[in-house]
């Protein structure tokens, strides 16, 4: 057991530092406005074109082939800086990784890490939402193509995207697992309508809603073999759950150390419940980084795509909430008062991380019969 | 950075979790078993556990504080009923004042078991609690006796054991008026950073302890709910039940992550940080134990609230091991006078 940085990570993290100084953004800790998104794009490819992002993932697609851990010191000099989060998209490149065909991720991995072609991920339909097998987005096969049809929902950033990571029923005549394929869909064409939804904070940007109406894919462009959508989409949600995959611990960090220095600025000023809320979020996301520390140093005997995710994601929601409650304690009144207090934004965009990404409750039920074997209901 | 266990880690672990399971209680009534007791005692003896914090001839310890965490982690788990922590962490108070160690020796706490009990007359002056030690017979507890700016290492004694809400671990209440001595050959005074270290190990070592506890509690829990039929199902089947039993498992495993850090800094980092990992350890795992515990209780229905269900030993064990150093409440009490600056109520 060693926490120390050995001689690599130690000049690695120097290095990181001073680039983080020099172009830190200044971006907010969190997505509490539209214009977030837009800035977040274009961090992106700073960071990774510093060398600093894609740390983990193999060389030949734009990636450094360094041990998994040098995604927690990124994490927490991003935090120390107060700089924006690393992109979050590492469940995308875990899926193609485990499930594609070299062609294909010669074709995508390059643009999905450098942050030159954006995606979005569309799984998730008005009628499947946790029952996400009963999915009715059909990709039917019409000479070298597929020609999509149906409804996806809270497909964040699809506005923006190139690609769309598609999740769709290729054969309706076998049971609802086993007909689903995946497919990297073109979002630049004709048969695709965009329809957003608002957040509760009011942001634009990551409730978004597409309408595939005839829109074509190459066949191609299937990722993995035809039937086989299931279970790269539980190998993608698996890690979508994951804070060592996501990155969101330096969301965390950042925003209890901004409370801090309010607080700090005239510690009597707060309610003792007050102060103590915002120590509570410091002690939960200190766990949180080192939980992906933990996460990160057990990569070294193997990547695991099973319901481990599903503890890491209940893990990470109780501090995202435990990190908004704080915020709104802290702002106490004023956060009715404006209604664009950072800390109202950043409470209402909590509430949203025990349904992202599966619900606490299928979370639970994962656990339950997954981890502790009881038996299902 | 490489958080997993070495190999010679994970091999202590592996050992320390078979004698623990093998000579701990399986049921409340072997807490009566003399004679379990007694192996236990000695093979916790044999092991040479309670001198790992000893000087290993250079001032540092023979042992880390990740392989005490790992020995407290697998006693609690079994809710060995066994003087650990309590040694462990007088050869260690000791080793700093380069005082020689006296076997069966424990720490003597002020009655909040926040601190190092501070004497400064020939006698003391205030009741003090001997946390841990072995159940018959007097016992050496060291205090602090102040000298210039730091602190001198001095002992009483306690002639007999008290009993308290755990059931696995004693705590000896010493009267106010028991004579102080000087620990043996004690060479060096102690500074705050000793202090600030020793605090650190106190709290990796309880947190280590609660993290056990509750992965016990949590299988036996889990064990019952797949045997328990009612509605002509195992309870466990019930989506109620697994919910408390999913939270539960995350808690542990969040208790896991932020537990290792202290252990790890108390032999590595500054004294005020591995004090600092420390805090926000014990907050997590204090918390966290609270929960597991009763959920436990509450799982077992109306069985789990009679004193023959071993959970309720878990909880005991908890309350102390929570209180011992502070429990969440106070590590939050603490955070917000290092981090945010509170200074009211604080001397």
């Amino acid at each position: 057991m060693d926490f120390r940085d050995s001689p690599e990570e130690a000049e690695f993290r120097a290095r990181l530092r001073a680039w983080i100084a020099e172009n830190d953004p200044g971006l907010p800790a969190s997505s509490t406005d539209d214009a977030y998104w837009a800035r977040q794009a274009e961090w992106h490819t700073a960071l990774y074109d510093a060398g600093f992002f894609g740390l983990s993932w193999p060389s030949r697609f734009g990636g450094h082939d360094l041990p998994p851990v040098f995604d927690v010191i990124l994490d927490e000099e991003l935090a120390a800086a107060g700089a924006p989060p690393r992109p979050s998209l590492g469940y995308l490149v875990q899926g193609i990784t485990t499930h594609a065909s070299e062609a294909i991720q010669e074709r995508f991995l390059p643009g999905l890490i450098g942050g030159r072609e954006r995606w979005c991920q569309g799984f998730s339909e008005p009628d499947a939402g946790s029952d996400l097998a009963a999915l009715r987005t059909t990709a039917r096969r019409d000479g070298d193509d597929y020609v999509i049809g149906g409804h996806k929902i809270w497909t964040s950033y699809s506005d923006v995207a190139d690609w769309c990571f598609l999740l769709a029923r290729t054969d309706p005549d076998v049971p609802k697992h086993k007909g689903l394929s995946a497919f990297a869909v073109p979002m630049r064409q004709p048969g695709i309508e965009q329809y957003p939804l608002r957040m509760i904070n009011g942001i634009t940007k990551e409730f978004g809603q597409v309408v595939f109406d005839g829109a074509r894919v190459p066949a191609a462009n299937m990722i993995g073999e035809p039937g086989e959508g299931w279970r790269i989409a539980m190998t993608i949600v698996s890690h979508e759950r994951e804070p060592s995959e996501v990155g969101y611990v330096s969301r965390y960090v950042k925003t209890v150390k901004d409370l801090e220095a309010k607080v700090r600025a005239d510690p009597d000023a707060y309610r003792s419940d007050q102060r103590q809320a915002v120590a509570w979020a410091h002690v939960e996301a200190e766990m949180l980084r080192l939980h992906v520390r933990r996460r990160l140093s057990e990569r070294l005997d193997g990547v695991d795509h099973g319901p481990g995710g599903s503890v890491d994601k209940l893990l990470m929601t109780w501090v995202e909430q435990a990190v908004g409650h704080a915020a709104l304690a802290a702002s106490g009144p004023r956060a009715v008062v404006d209604g664009e207090d950072v800390a109202l934004k950043i409470y209402l965009y909590s509430r949203a991380q025990s349904v992202m990404g599966g619900t606490s409750q299928i979370q639970k039920n994962i656990i339950a019969q997954r981890i502790l074997g009881l038996p299902a209901g | 950075m490489d958080t997993r266990d070495t190999p010679e880690q994970a091999e202590l672990r592996r050992s320390a979790r078979q004698l623990a399971r093998e000579l701990g209680p399986h049921g409340v009534a072997d807490l009566d078993d003399e004679k379990r007791r007694e192996r236990l005692a000695a093979a916790v003896r044999d092991a040479g556990w309670l001198e790992l914090r000893q000087d290993a001839g250079d001032g540092a310890p023979l042992a880390g504080g990740v392989e005490a965490a790992i020995i407290a982690e697998a006693l609690g788990e079994a809710v060995a009923d066994v003087p650990f922590a309590g040694p462990a962490l007088a050869a260690d108070l000791a080793r700093r004042a380069g005082a020689s160690p006296v076997e069966g020796a424990v720490v003597g706490f002020a009655t909040d078991l926040l601190d190092v009990a501070v004497v400064s007359g020939a006698a003391t002056d205030a009741p003090t609690l001997a946390v841990d030690a072995a159940a018959h017979g007097p016992v050496t507890a060291w205090v602090l006796v102040p000298d210039g700016d730091g602190f001198r290492l001095g002992q009483v004694v306690s002639e007999s054991a008290g009993d308290g809400a755990d059931l696995t671990r004693t705590i000896r209440p010493i009267p106010a008026g028991t004579p102080v001595r000087p620990a043996p050959d004690a060479s060096r005074r102690l500074a705050r950073e000793d202090l600030d270290a020793f605090a650190a190990l106190g709290l990796a070592i309880t947190s280590a302890d609660l993290l056990g506890l509750m992965r016990g509690v949590l299988d036996a829990t889990v064990a019952y709910a797949r045997d328990r039929r009612q509605y002509g199902v195992p309870i466990g089947s019930f989506q109620a039940v697994q919910h408390l039993l999913a939270e539960a498992r995350c808690l542990i495993e969040g208790a896991q992550s932020a537990a290792a850090y202290p252990a790890w800094a108390v032999d590595e980092l500054a004294p005020g940080e591995a004090r600092a990992a420390g805090r926000v350890a014990k907050a997590y795992c204090a918390r966290a134990a609270r929960t597991v515990c009763e959920t436990a209780v509450q799982v077992h229905g109306g069985i789990g609230n009679t004193w023959d269900c071993i959970v309720h030993v878990h909880l005991r064990r908890a309350l102390l091991s929570s209180q011992w150093l502070g429990d969440d409440g106070e590590q939050l009490r603490q955070l917000e006078r290092t981090r945010l600056g509170v200074t009211h109520g604080f001397s």
